[in-house]
C-alpha cells in the first residue's frame, strides 16, 4: 500500500477518506484535521493560553503535542486519581512528555493530586459515597479542570475527547433517548455563566485508530493499560460496536457524530406532520395513478424497461 | 512469529508467511480498534509478515 499524496510506503490505511499514509503526510492529515476543527468551531485563536486536560494516554498527549506543533500556547494540567500503579505509570508518561517534548516550547505542567486534597484515591472516595467509581472520577476531573483553568486565567480548556469518544457518547445518549445531553455534545462549549471556563474538543474528527497512530510514529510514550476502573463499562461496548460497522462500512463514526452536528447547527424547521410534507411532494404517476414524486413512478419507469429489453 | 497481544498481556505463536489482516482475521480481532507493530514500524493491512518477525497487535480503545 503506498502513500496516496507522495506514493512511497504508506504506514496507515484509512478506508474512511478512501486514502492511506506515510509518517510526513499522515502527520500533515492529523495536524490539518485538528486545524479544521479548531477554525470550523472556532475554538481559540493563536494568542489564547489554552489549558490541555492530560491523562497520560495517547489522546490528551497527542493532542498537547499537535497544540504545541501547531503554534499554540498550551499548559496541561494532570490530575492524579491515586489508582495504584496505574497513577504512578501515567503521571510518569505525563512528566516524561512534559520534560522531553513540552518543556521546550515553554510549556508548563500543573499537578492535582486527589490524595493530598481528599485524603484518599479515587477507588475509596466512590466507596464512601456509595457511586460509582467512574462517575466519581468525571466529577473530580472536570472540577479541577475548569477550577485550574479560572484561577490561572486561562482562556480555555481542551480536553482530548476523539470521534470515536463522541461517537460512543451520542449512541449511548440516543439509546436512552436523553435528549437533556445532547446540547453538551458540541465540541465547542461556550463559558456559558461566571464560573465556566470555556471547553474545546480538537480532536474530534479523528479517530481513535488515528490517534494511536500519530503517537506510535511520534514516539509519544503513552499509557496502553486501560484504566482498570473502566473494565466493563459501556461506552467500551458501544465503541466496540460502532467499530464492527465501521469496520464492515467505512466512515460510519463520521457520518453518525458529525450528521448530529450538522442537524444541531441548522435552525429548527416549523414541525410538519408526515401528511403535510406528503401532500406537499407526491402526486399521481401519469401512467398507473400512485402517488410518486416524479412524472412516472419508479414502478411503472422499471416495467417500462423490463419490456423494452425482454427478450421477444 | 512472535505476536505480542494486550488487555491482557500474553505472547502467541503464529505461523507465517501471513498478511497483517489475515493475522487479525485469525486472532478475531478487528482492524478499527487495533494497530499492527512489527519491530519499531506500523504497518497497513497489506503488509506481509514472516517467520521470525516481532509483532505487537495494539489496541486502541481507551475510556470508561
Amino acid at each position: 500500500m503506498n502513500c496516496t499524496k507522495c506514493k512511497t510506503k504508506a504506514v496507515i490505511g484509512l478506508p474512511r477518506h478512501n486514502a492511506a499514509f506515510c509518517k510526513t503526510c499522515f502527520n500533515g492529515f492529523v495536524h490539518d484535521q485538528v486545524a479544521r476543527a479548531i477554525k470550523s468551531e472556532k475554538m481559540f485563536g493563536k494568542d489564547d493560553r489554552i489549558l490541555v486536560a492530560v491523562s497520560g494516554g495517547k489522546d490528551s498527549l497527542a493532542l498537547w503535542d499537535i497544540l504545541l506543533k501547531l503554534g499554540y500556547k498550551a499548559d496541561a494540567l494532570y490530575v492524579n486519581l491515586g489508582i495504584g500503579t496505574y497513577s504512578e505509570q501515567s503521571h510518569a508518561k505525563v512528566t516524561k512528555f512534559a520534560e522531553a517534548a513540552a518543556a521546550s516550547h515553554g510549556a508548563v505542567l500543573h499537578l492535582h493530586t486527589v490524595e493530598e486534597e481528599a485524603g484518599a484515591g479515587i477507588k475509596e472516595l466512590a466507596q464512601l459515597i456509595h457511586r460509582p467509581t467512574c462517575s466519581t472520577c468525571g466529577t473530580i476531573k472536570r472540577y479541577q479542570f475548569n477550577r485550574v483553568a479560572i484561577e490561572q486565567h486561562y482562556d480555555v480548556m481542551a480536553t482530548g475527547h476523539n470521534l470515536d469518544d463522541e461517537a460512543a457518547r451520542l449512541l449511548g445518549n440516543v439509546l436512552r433517548w436523553q435528549e437533556e445531553y445532547l446540547d453538551k455534545q458540541s465540541p465547542s462549549l461556550p463559558a456559558s455563566v461566571e464560573g465556566f471556563a470555556k471547553k474545546v474538543k480538537p480532536l474530534y474528527r479523528l479517530s481513535e485508530r488515528e490517534l494511536a497512530a500519530y503517537a506510535v510514529l511520534n514516539q509519544i510514550d503513552y499509557i496502553v493499560e486501560e484504566c482498570p476502573m473502566a473494565k466493563g463499562a459501556r461506552t467500551l461496548l458501544y465503541k466496540e460496536v460502532l467499530n464492527r460497522l465501521e469496520t464492515e462500512s467505512p466512515g460510519t463514526k463520521q457520518a453518525f457524530y458529525c450528521g448530529f452536528l450538522d442537524k444541531q447547527r441548522k435552525p429548527e424547521a416549523a414541525p410538519t406532520t408526515m401528511t403535510e410534507k406528503d401532500q406537499a411532494v407526491l402526486h399521481p404517476c401519469s401512467a398507473c395513478g400512485q402517488p410518486t414524486t416524479a412524472e412516472v413512478c419508479s414502478y411503472c419507469k422499471m416495467m417500462a424497461r423490463a419490456k423494452t429489453v425482454a427478450p421477444h | 512469529m512472535q505476536v505480542q497481544l494486550s488487555h491482557p498481556a500474553r505472547t502467541v505463536e503464529v505461523k507465517g508467511p501471513k498478511k497483517v489482516k489475515d493475522l487479525l482475521r485469525e486472532l478475531n480481532l478487528v482492524v478499527e480498534a487495533h494497530l499492527v507493530i512489527k519491530g519499531d514500524d506500523l504497518v497497513t493491512e497489506d503488509e506481509m509478515l514472516y517467520d521470525g518477525d516481532q509483532i505487537e497487535i495494539r489496541p486502541v480503545i481507551s475510556g470508561g
